[in-house]
């Protein structure tokens, strides 16, 4: 067969060649039309269905348990309940008995009306529910049709998988070791399939429409996850082509691991830390063989979002624990509430407002409402006898805001000890600076904080008074801003003539472009996304600390952003060999 | 026949797990086995029927049952309730 290109949405980089594995399991509408045969047979037909996907989900379960875990086989094992519902299969023999209708249609119509109660409920927990009534149908669907169905459990060698679409009761029964990658017709960027390629570091290609019809189970695909092509019986130039580009690539990802286990140093033995910045305790794990030192930011948001209520004391303790505990003993900066108006949280009833970033929230929302902050504080408090945590105050914009707060959590030490409940008593306490005023105010502050952390982020935006998502203004968003620039030294000149840290976990800090000048700017600790941990820690190692502070002293002589950038770029093209 | 009334307590309420272990342990009493919310009533021995009464932390239901073992049904259920299915 001729060779021939598919284009799609590549979501997920990556270039893999391996065979086709065709999933395309019966379709309900095909089912339909069927002719009923008297209920007696239908009946029959029903029952053998159940009993094949009873077994076929006890097989799952029982692999399911060993490749992904408890949790993984818990959906699979709610199906099953399901199946044995009283509520459930009956409804179906009844509807067979009273209508007359084929198993098909008992199926789907049952499935159908208990989908939509789940779909109509207030939670999206037990709408989700929804997904896996139906996918009990849609096996009970493969079973009556005879079995071209759910046969995904079956893949026993490395393929790449081509479907109309996966679900997640799907791919949860995938051997996530024998799946070199994702080709399917509909889908796309923010899909579950794409996610999960991500997490999984192997390339998707979705949204590749009719393109994947003629692709034949076996047939030998090449995938370029990142351009979005997929190669279908490539011919030998093309693949030798691809095989270079394959070995190269792998060459640069052993490079960049080997890395990890090395500390965070310039050339001329100059030690920073590198750290990470998460918003689950889930991304803690595996953080260290990342090659992070820390995490230099926990944004504790996540736990409030997407909640009915409170997250109560028990559940932060829980989340904070599983991170100090996930790092090992290495520091955990966690950042207290950070949230205000722009984000939906109903429990907390927050005001609408003209200018949510000027306006009521993080730090300000808790101090005026104790009992959040008390709530955290107390947590974080408790988890921090399992690690190394510290914490550090959002949008700080003066000193007596910080002293408030700091007293607050003295009080909370005061309570805990009265309640004899231990906590780690050197626990180092700092603060964001991304309010202009607290940068100038720098010298004031670390006096009485332990570190400052910079988020550049915000500091760009209300040092330069721009809202970075305005497309008409987008254009003034730049952390290579000379005033931003002079902040940055003010702050961390500040806190060194008091001997104490300063950090950064804005995306400044993941930027190797900008790993010069902060390192001759004098940054302690560089936090960001751990996908940016190697570049930088690359970058980092090829400097020398020396040239880097001149670079400094140029740049801060300079005038505008561009003139900034020009120079850093000319730095990196003389001493970074990979940028 | 035994009716008694017991507050959920667990975080997640009826997720998936309690509701399984709810069934699972109602399932093996011989009685029949009601459990009401308000003005809803349904099987408890029905997974389906219990999640979607939806039933959260903080929410009093009445648990009901009918038949020769009764009484180790309802005691039975309420205190697996009341152990917050083994959760925390």
């Amino acid at each position: 067969m001729a060779e021939r290109l598919i284009h799609g949405i590549g979501v997920s980089e990556g270039i893999r060649i391996g065979k086709a594995f065709l999933y395309m399991p019966a379709k309900p509408e095909q089912q339909q039309a069927a002719p009923a045969g008297d209920a007696a047979h239908e009946l029959s037909r029903l029952r053998a269905a159940k009993e094949q996907a009873l077994g076929e989900l006890d097989e799952l379960i029982g692999k399911t348990l060993q490749t992904l875990g408890e949790e993984k086989a818990g959906i699979l094992k709610g199906q099953k309940s399901f199946l044995n519902d009283p509520t459930f299969y009956p409804a179906m023999e009844q509807q067979i008995s009273q209508t007359g209708c084929s198993a098909e249609q008992a199926v789907d119509a049952v499935v159908q009306r208990i989908a939509a109660v789940f779909e109509a409920m207030p939670t999206e927990y037990l709408r989700e529910r929804a997904a896996d009534v139906r996918d009990v149908g849609k096996r009970l669907l493969a079973r009556l049709a005879g079995g071209t169905g759910s046969n995904l459990s079956d893949i026993e060698e490395e393929v790449i998988l081509v479907a109309d679409d996966l679900t997640p009761s799907d791919t949860v029964q995938l051997d996530k070791r024998f799946i070199l990658g994702f080709v399917t017709r509909t889908g796309g960027k923010t899909s579950h399939t794409a996610i999960l390629a991500n997490s999984l570091g192997i390339p998707a290609i979705l949204g590749s429409g009719d393109g994947i019809g003629g692709i034949q189970n076996g047939d030998l695909l090449i995938m370029d996850g990142g351009a979005g092509i997929c190669v279908v019986s490539p011919d030998e130039a093309t693949l030798q082509q691809y095989r270079g580009r394959m070995e190269r690539e792998n060459e640069e990802r052993r490079k960049l691991a080997a890395f990890a286990g090395i500390p965070a140093k310039t050339r001329d033995g100059f030690r920073v830390e590198l750290a990470a910045n998460i918003g689950t305790p889930a991304e803690a794990q595996g953080l260290l063989e990342k090659g992070a030192e820390a995490v230099g930011l926990y944004r504790t948001e996540f736990l409030f979002m997407s909640r009915e209520q409170m997250p109560d004391e028990e559940t932060q303790y829980a989340a904070y624990k599983k991170a100090a505990e996930a790092m090992q003993g290495k520091p955990v900066v966690i950042r207290t509430l950070d949230i205000g108006g722009d984000k939906e949280l109903p429990y907390l009833e927050l005001p609408k407002e003209m200018n949510p970033f000027l306006g009521y929230r993080a730090i300000r929302l808790c101090l005026d409402r104790k009992e959040l902050l008390v709530t955290q504080l107390r947590a974080i408090l408790r988890a921090s006898v399992h690690g190394k945590l510290k914490i550090m105050f959002p949008m700080i914009s003066g000193i007596g805001e910080w002293r408030q707060a700091k007293g607050i959590l003295d009080e909370v030490r005061r309570q805990l000890t009265d309640e004899g409940i231990r906590f780690d008593p050197g626990l180092e306490t700092g603060i964001m600076i991304e309010i202009p005023s607290a940068a100038l105010l720098a010298p004031r502050f670390a006096k009485e904080v332990d570190f400052f952390s910079i988020g550049t982020n915000d500091l760009v935006q209300y040092t330069v008074a721009v809202d970075r998502m305005n497309e008409k203004v987008a254009y003034l968003y730049d952390y290579f801003h000379p005033a931003v620039i002079r902040l940055l030294k003010i702050v961390i000149d500040a806190s060194h003539e008091h001997g104490k840290w300063t950090g950064m976990c804005g995306s400044m800090a993941g930027d190797p472009l900008a790993a010069p000048l902060l390192l001759g700017l004098g940054l302690d600790e560089w936090s960001m996304s751990a996908a940016s941990l190697q570049k930088v820690k690359r970058i980092i190692s090829q400097m020398d600390r020396e040239s880097c502070t001149r670079l400094a002293e140029r740049v801060l002589d300079m005038d505008t952003p561009e003139e900034v950038r020009q120079a850093l770029q000319a730095f990196a093209a003389e001493y970074a060999k990979n940028l | 026949m035994v009716s008694r009334q017991v507050t959920i307590q667990n975080r997640t309420g009826f997720h998936i797990r309690p509701a399984q272990l709810f069934v699972d342990k109602a399932g093996s009493f011989e009685a029949l086995i009601k459990v009401r919310k308000d003005e809803v009533e349904v099987d408890g021995k029905s997974i389906l029927g219990l999640m979607t009464l939806g039933l959260e932390q903080g929410t009093t239901i009445e648990i009901r049952a009918e038949g020769p073992d009764e009484q180790q049904a309802v005691e039975s259920l309420i205190e697996l309730v009341e152990s917050k299915f083994g959760e925390e």
